[in-house]
């Protein structure tokens, strides 16, 4: 019952102890030499590509916020679209796309969350229907969405629906754009839920409808709405479908839901001006994109600070 | 034993008839909810159907006019004027020129960005980083279009004249715009791919005497690389479908040419401009767009496919 075996502790064995560790960690942290050449060239455009890549959003920005600033101002908002610059603003588009955004909302909540919904809690996955629903929304989420913009055309404001160049139709066509990012995103929320809620539910004798409406759905409400909230911001800012459908640009009064007057939507406006030759309106379409940009960031700080506040840990 | 049967009859009469465990209902309103979430779910077929059917009518009315070798294979584009000629090369090559310029910029940023966030940005730089790209990826396409019509045009055709050769149409500068709208979709996929790859993988390489960069492009980069390639296909067909930033950079001049320097007219370029206007239903016209739309939509499809089972395969290996 000694203590640990005394340390021999003269000044030859304190050298020789840090000379081997010195042998020893430069032995093994050795290099040739030109692998931390190459290392810190590959680390320097490792870094180059991260700044280019925040060098272009960066600039994309500052760009529209420089070339636009002349044209910002309550105007704006006021002013009809015009074929005069001076006269020219966002008001009809604006209103435009509040109601298309509107359309869209009231059509993909419903759909989109009942898919979601039927995938997550009732499909059999060894069904090949059900497989086939669900590669049909992945492959559905990468058409382009120029593709939309013909169906629309040829499906709904002609075709079978033969709605005409209205608001409705512009909705419908943006809404079946988003539905798969709804789906997708619904279905990750309602995942999320642990299936011991929901055994837990049946257990006590809920149906699985009960189950569904009073124990999933409240639990996984935040992801859905953040999956909600980042389609319309996609939808707000798609233009391409849009130019097919309808959305006329020189509209000089406020739209209306399913009025055939024509209607105007923000992003084809600023399209529209971005064309035109004057230096003014390359002006005004600059600081339409400032506008559209302020919404959308507005909108995906709303949804990241949703999901930060109510995201739960099981 | 007669006590006890007494007893046994007295329970038996206390007693309800033996319950089933079966609902006392047939239940017929979760069969309805479940038929009309069923029905949410197939609107999304039936989308896919309306798209086939709606381009495909039209297409085949075309082709009852147009000659398919003709249109496949023709290097003369002009659909709407008096001596029409309908060879779609011209901007189907329009279209793999922006394409091809966009990935050149966005495949090898994308690569390295996703080898930074994965390999070797701490946690905290991570966090920061990440979403910071992904908000360029929700920038609508039509301001990146301005983007490039108003500020990267005359930038890049002061400091190199031959990629603008017709200012302030370029298809080179469409591409690089194309690129950068392009590049979250690559570095968030290849990222989530190579975090996907295990640590004890990185961990044998580094007690082998690896160095950081030769893990990262020798044991992690292969090993995550369906996920990558599936990034790149994706990123090409969203590069092959945009529309808003060639309909603004690229002109509108069908040229059978890959220097980037010429303004051209892609696919979708040409939908988004003819359809526009108050075309009428019937004339040829109308049928061309939905059959250049038929060969986007095939393009399309194809990668999309192949991209999902590559997606699908690198998930299959770690999980």
């Amino acid at each position: 019952m000694t203590g640990p075996p005394e340390r021999p502790s003269t000044e030859r064995t304190r050298l020789a102890t840090a000379g081997a560790r010195a042998a020893t960690a430069g032995s093994l942290s050795r290099q040739p030499g030109g692998d931390v050449v190459k290392g810190n060239i590959f680390f320097a455009l490792l870094l180059l590509a991260i700044a280019v890549v925040l060098f272009g959003l960066a600039a994309i920005i500052v760009q529209a916020a420089i070339n636009g600033a002349p044209a910002l101002s309550f105007d704006l908002f006021t002013n009809p679209s015009s074929s005069l610059p001076e006269r020219a603003g966002f008001r009809t588009a604006l209103i435009g796309t509040l109601y298309l955004i509107l359309g869209v909302v009231l059509l993909v909540v419903p759909i989109g969350v009942g898919a979601a919904i039927y995938l997550e809690e009732y499909a059999d996955r060894t069904r090949w229907w059900n497989r086939l629903i669900e590669l049909n929304i992945q492959n559905l989420a990468g058409v382009p969405s120029i593709i939309f913009g013909i169906l629309g055309l040829a499906f709904i404001v002609r075709g079978p629906l033969d709605l005409g160049f209205i608001v409705a139709a512009g909705s419908l066509t943006l809404a079946l754009l988003v539905l798969p990012t709804v789906i997708l995103a619904a279905r990750e929320a309602i995942r999320a839920v642990p299936p011991s809620i929901r055994e837990g539910s049946l257990a006590l004798g809920a149906t699985q409808w009960q189950t569904i409406r009073r124990q999933v759905l409240p639990a996984s409400i935040p992801g859905i709405a953040t999956g909600v909230i980042l389609a319309v911001s996609r939808a707000i800012g798609e233009t391409a479908p849009l130019l097919l459908v309808g959305a006329t640009t020189f509209v000089t009064f406020n739209p209306t839901f399913l009025g055939d007057d024509g209607y105007s939507a923000l992003p084809v406006l600023i399209f529209n001006y971005a064309t035109r030759p004057q230096d003014e309106f390359q002006t005004l379409a600059s600081a339409g994109v400032i506008v559209m940009l302020v919404v959308l960031l507005a909108i995906n700080a709303f949804a990241v600070w949703l999901r930060n506040r109510y995201e739960r840990q099981w | 034993m007669q006590a006890r049967d007494a007893i046994g009859a007295s329970g038996a009469i206390g007693t309800s008839p033996p319950r089933s465990l079966e609902a006392p209902s047939r239940r017929y309103g979760e069969k309805a909810i479940q038929g009309l979430l069923a029905l949410c779910a197939i609107v999304s077929v039936a989308t896919t159907t309306a798209i086939v059917v709606s381009l495909l009518i039209p297409t085949l009315s075309f082709f009852s006019e147009v000659p398919v070798g003709d249109f496949l294979f023709g290097t003369d584009w002009a659909p709407t004027f008096a001596p029409a000629s309908f060879g779609v090369l011209p901007v189907v090559v329009g279209t793999l020129s922006t394409t091809l310029w966009g990935m050149l910029v966005a495949v090898p940023v994308g690569l390295l960005s996703a080898i930074y966030l994965s390999e070797y940005a701490r946690p905290g730089v991570r966090r920061v980083v990440k979403p910071v790209i992904e908000v360029l990826a929700g920038i609508p396409t039509v301001a990146i279009g301005i983007f490039a019509l108003i500020a990267l045009s005359p930038a890049i055709g002061k400091v190199l004249p031959f990629m603008v050769k017709v200012p302030p149409f370029s298809a080179g500068v469409a591409g690089i715009a194309i690129g950068l709208m392009i590049v979250p979709i690559i570095a968030s996929i290849s990222d989530d791919a190579m975090r996907a790859v295990p640590g004890g993988l990185r961990e044998a390489a580094y007690a082998l005497g690896a160095t950081r960069m030769k893990v990262a492009t020798r044991v992690v980069f292969p090993a995550a690389i369906s996920g990558v390639v599936a990034s790149v296909v994706l990123a090409t067909s969203r590069a092959i479908g945009e529309t808003m930033v060639v309909l603004l950079a690229a002109g509108a001049s069908p040229n059978l040419s890959l220097d980037p320097g010429s303004s051209v007219q892609t696919m979708t370029a040409f939908i988004g401009t003819t359809a526009t206007g108050d075309i009428a239903t019937g004339t040829i016209t109308y049928d061309t767009i939905f059959a250049v739309g038929t060969l986007l939509f095939a393009m399309t499809l194809v990668m999309n496919v192949v991209a999902i089972r590559l997606v699908r395969r690198y998930r299959e290996v770690y999980e």
